[in-house]
């Protein structure tokens, strides 16, 4: 059965470029544009991992993940995070938080594909 | 619409969206310039739009945003207060961005002067942005020293021990574990001593760490990275314990040794139980210094090195080798000077008339000509390699023009030879630009001509004989013969009443110094023009011709020999000469009878089986002494179409004729393409049959004016 991603991010091209790039390989794909949104949609379901962007209006990255890390379902569940090279702090709040990974914005489809095959396979 | 565009359009919808609410939100700010939520919003406007903007393809706008969105990082981060004046620079920023996102696909990018000014602006306004700078700069400078390595193989001790929560971080160790693995040759023992009884143990916690062995060829990075994401936290040791050289390195250590410097016991300790001669690794157990999991991963390590350096002083089969081009065309000569030894034997058997020795001298020859297509082959690279190359070029070439192309290729499996290929690029780039910058309109001219917005820009390539024919379809403006004529009778080139057929009218593009372009674009029509493409063409015995009709497109097609080393050729002879005709032109020979012959307007023309076939006296042309035989042979050649003869005194036969290129006394001789050596040792021409049969026309031309 194909694995489900969960990506989050608040930019629309970005959620059409990254759910493109998954449908293409092959995953099934969930979008939400923020934190609470991800959280509504995982009601129910679960995902076998979370892409998600740190800056989001609602209910941002960080405190997504720590959501999620709260979660029975999801305790476990490899999450990566879209930073930008500017973002040193947030990153390792991201990670205290129990982020799985993270790439780097500016990223390829390859990039995004090559990082998600080390968590799940 | 290719994807690409699609995610563009995206990008831009999505952008002018997300600066309409910047806009606001600067508006709102001036309000209450307090109000952190509104700063967080527009620090968010301003990051999408850098985010997403680099991974659209727009990288100027993200650069530029990128400096923006730092002032608004110090601002969020309360160092720095709004101000009117950032707020007023932050709306011309948001305005010049605008302008950007309209800007890109039409060639003409906004003014990167007000980029500048207003980042300098902004710059002014945040002093600490240089400091700020100065310590990015350092953390980035940590470069990696052990990218040394890059290439040879390594092997390397890792000790990963990750941290307790990583199950809590969603990382399976065991993948990690995989992706080392994955890097070469490796070895893993699991480290288990940490493991508490059952009662207590937290199933949610990891206490298990690994030793691995690992060689690898991928470089020390490669090993880094795959702990890229759980290296904080964990306990990660990483040292390099052998670089494979190409000198096999000193004999593998012994196992006190590993374990001294691994730290796992001190030299004194090791010092101590040595002296008890017992095995080492059984004698450190028992001392309680190490646990048997310790010894068995030093023990591992041994093993694995050993094994390594046996393998590779073995040395590895391979499937395919580098090899020099250097080496490859003294090979094709050697074949060459093969060839032409293979000629004598094969004369000087027949003359001899030994059954033997004709034996012998056919199976060499059957054995010369599999040799040398084998080494033809060798050089023989797909021609998609540089119709790869292409699409970039069209893709940059299209932005630059604000015209749409989408490229298409065919054939991009033919093979051609490396030498070959190497010299049609220049050409091929000359040809593409001309396609895009005269031949396809912008999508404004084209749609309500009902053509598609995007111009179609096709390669293709394809055997034919011993040729490979390569075709430039473009479905743009087509070439227009009137203009054509005009300019090349302002230019001299023609008669200003000269009748010219349309190919010939085509023709005169390659003449030099002609250009039909108003105006020099960056593009071409930098004085590089079609007559430097003619002559490299031809200088690979290649030949070009253009067709077109005007509004429909045009097609370029350029016709290249395969090889430039050895061809089949046809051997003639006129008097005591011998000239050699390649034979790929070579449709068919038949006999010339006197009475066949007959005069008319200067040129001499041959029925053959009711065809009518004009044909050159290569005796005339080449002026040769001496009474023609009786009856002649006539070669009859296809050039561009046409069916032309060359009249000879005898067909001797085929052979396999290495190409040596003429000394640079004669290099102007028209009508010669090289020479080869015969059995005997003479020297025979290589007809350049399309030249000879366009002096010829030109000669007639201006006969009959």
């Amino acid at each position: 059965m194909a694995k489900t991603i969960l990506i989050v991010d608040d930019s629309a091209s970005m959620r059409q470029l990254v759910t493109f790039a998954l449908k293409d390989a092959g995953y099934e794909v969930i979008a939400a544009t923020d934190g609470k949104d991800a959280l509504n949609k995982l009601s129910g379901t679960k995902a076998d991992m979370v892409v998600t962007d740190l800056n989001m209006p609602n209910m941002d990255g960080i405190e997504l993940i720590k959501q999620l890390r709260s979660m029975p379902a999801h305790k476990f569940t490899p999450v990566i995070m879209l930073t930008t090279e500017s973002q040193e702090g947030k990153k390792q709040e991201g990670k205290a938080a129990g982020a799985s990974g993270w790439i780097v914005k500016p990223f390829t489809p390859e990039k995004l594909m090559e990082v998600i095959k080390k968590f799940m396979r | 619409m290719s994807t690409a565009d699609q995610h563009k359009d995206a990008y831009r919808e999505e952008a002018l969206e997300l600066l309409a609410e910047l806009e606001t939100s600067l508006l709102d700010l001036e309000q209450s310039p307090d109000d952190m939520e509104l700063i967080g919003r527009i620090f968010r406007a301003l990051h999408t739009i850098k985010g997403s903007g680099s991974m659209f393809g727009f990288e100027d706008i993200a650069e530029f945003t990128h400096e923006v969105e730092t002032v608004f990082d110090i601002v969020r981060n309360g160092e720095m207060s709004v101000t009117k004046e950032l707020i007023d620079l932050t709306l011309s920023a948001g305005d010049h961005v605008k302008m950007m996102l309209n800007a890109a696909g039409t060639g003409h990018p906004a003014d990167p002067k007000r980029a500048q000014e207003i980042i300098a602006s902004l710059q002014k306004l945040s002093p600490d942005k240089k400091e700020l700078d100065a310590a990015r700069a350092v953390s980035s400078e940590e470069d990696d020293p052990a990218s040394l390595h890059e290439g040879k193989s390594i092997t390397c001790r890792i000790r990963f021990r990750p941290p307790g929560d990583i199950f809590m971080r969603g990382i399976n160790p065991l993948l990690i574990l995989d992706d080392l693995r994955g890097l070469g040759e490796c070895r893993i023992v699991a480290q288990k001593e940490e493991i508490p009884v059952l009662n207590d143990i937290d199933p949610e916690h990891c206490y298990t760490y690994w030793d691995a062995v690992l060689t690898t060829d991928q470089g020390i990075n490669a090993v880094k990275e795959v702990f890229e994401f759980i290296e904080d936290g964990s306990d990660l040791k990483i040292d390099i314990i052998d670089i494979i050289d190409d000198k096999p390195t000193s004999s593998h250590k012994k196992l006190g040794d590993i374990l001294v410097e691994r730290g796992d016991v001190s030299p004194d300790d090791l010092q101590k139980v040595l002296s008890r001669q017992k095995r080492i690794g059984e004698l450190l157990v028992d001392a309680d210094l190490v646990d048997t999991g310790k010894v068995e991963s030093a023990l591992t390590e041994q093993r694995h090195v050993r094994e390594v350096q046996e393998k590779y002083q073995r040395s590895e089969t391979v499937s395919s080798i580098r090899v020099s081009s250097d080496k490859l065309d003294r090979l094709v000569n050697l074949v060459g000077e093969l060839v032409t030894v293979q000629a004598r034997l094969t004369r000087t058997s027949a003359l001899r008339n030994d059954p033997e020795l004709l034996s012998i001298s056919e199976e060499v020859e059957r054995l010369t000509e599999y040799l040398r297509d084998n080494t033809m082959s060798v050089r023989m690279v797909p021609i998609g390699t540089m119709f790869n190359k292409f699409k970039r070029l069209v893709r940059d070439l299209s932005a630059e023009t604000g015209k749409e192309v989408e490229m298409s290729t065919e054939g991009a499996d033919t093979e051609l030879d490396k030498t070959v290929i190497d010299k049609l690029n220049d050409p091929l780039v000359h040809m593409i630009r001309n396609s895009i910058d005269h031949g396809i309109e912008p999508p404004e001219v084209r749609e309500p001509m009902g053509k598609p917005r995007a111009g179609m820009l096709h390669l293709s390539a394809r055997h034919s004989g011993a040729n490979v024919l390569i075709e430039i379809t473009d479905d743009g403006a087509g070439l227009d013969p009137e203009a054509i004529r005009t300019r090349a009778a302002e230019k001299g080139l023609i008669d200003p009443d000269a009748e010219l057929s349309e190919k010939d009218t085509f023709a005169l593009i390659f003449e030099p110094g002609f250009s039909t372009a108003r105006k020099i674009t960056s593009l071409s029509g930098r004085g590089v023009g079609m007559d430097v493409v003619k002559r490299s063409i031809e200088a690979l015995r290649g030949s070009i011709e253009i067709s077109s009709r005007k509004n429909i497109g045009t097609t370029v097609t350029l016709k290249i020999p395969l090889t430039l080393a050895i061809i089949d050729g046809l051997l003639v002879k006129i008097a005591e000469e011998v000239f050699v005709i390649p034979l790929s032109i070579i449709e068919e020979c038949v006999e010339l009878s006197r009475d066949a012959a007959s005069k008319g307007n200067g040129r001499r023309i041959s029925n053959v089986r009711g065809e009518i076939v004009p044909y050159i006296s290569l005796r005339e042309r080449f002026m040769i002494n001496g009474d023609k035989p009786p009856i002649e042979q006539i070669v009859i050649t296809r050039i561009e179409g046409r069916r032309i003869g060359l009249v000879v005194d005898h067909v001797i036969g085929e052979h396999q004729t290495v190409i040596k290129t003429l000394g640079r006394v004669y290099k102007d001789v028209e009508g010669v393409s090289g020479a080869t050596i015969l059995g005997d040792g003479r020297v025979a021409l290589i007809l350049d049959v399309p030249r000879l049969v366009q002096n010829m026309e030109r000669e007639v031309a201006f006969a009959g004016q």
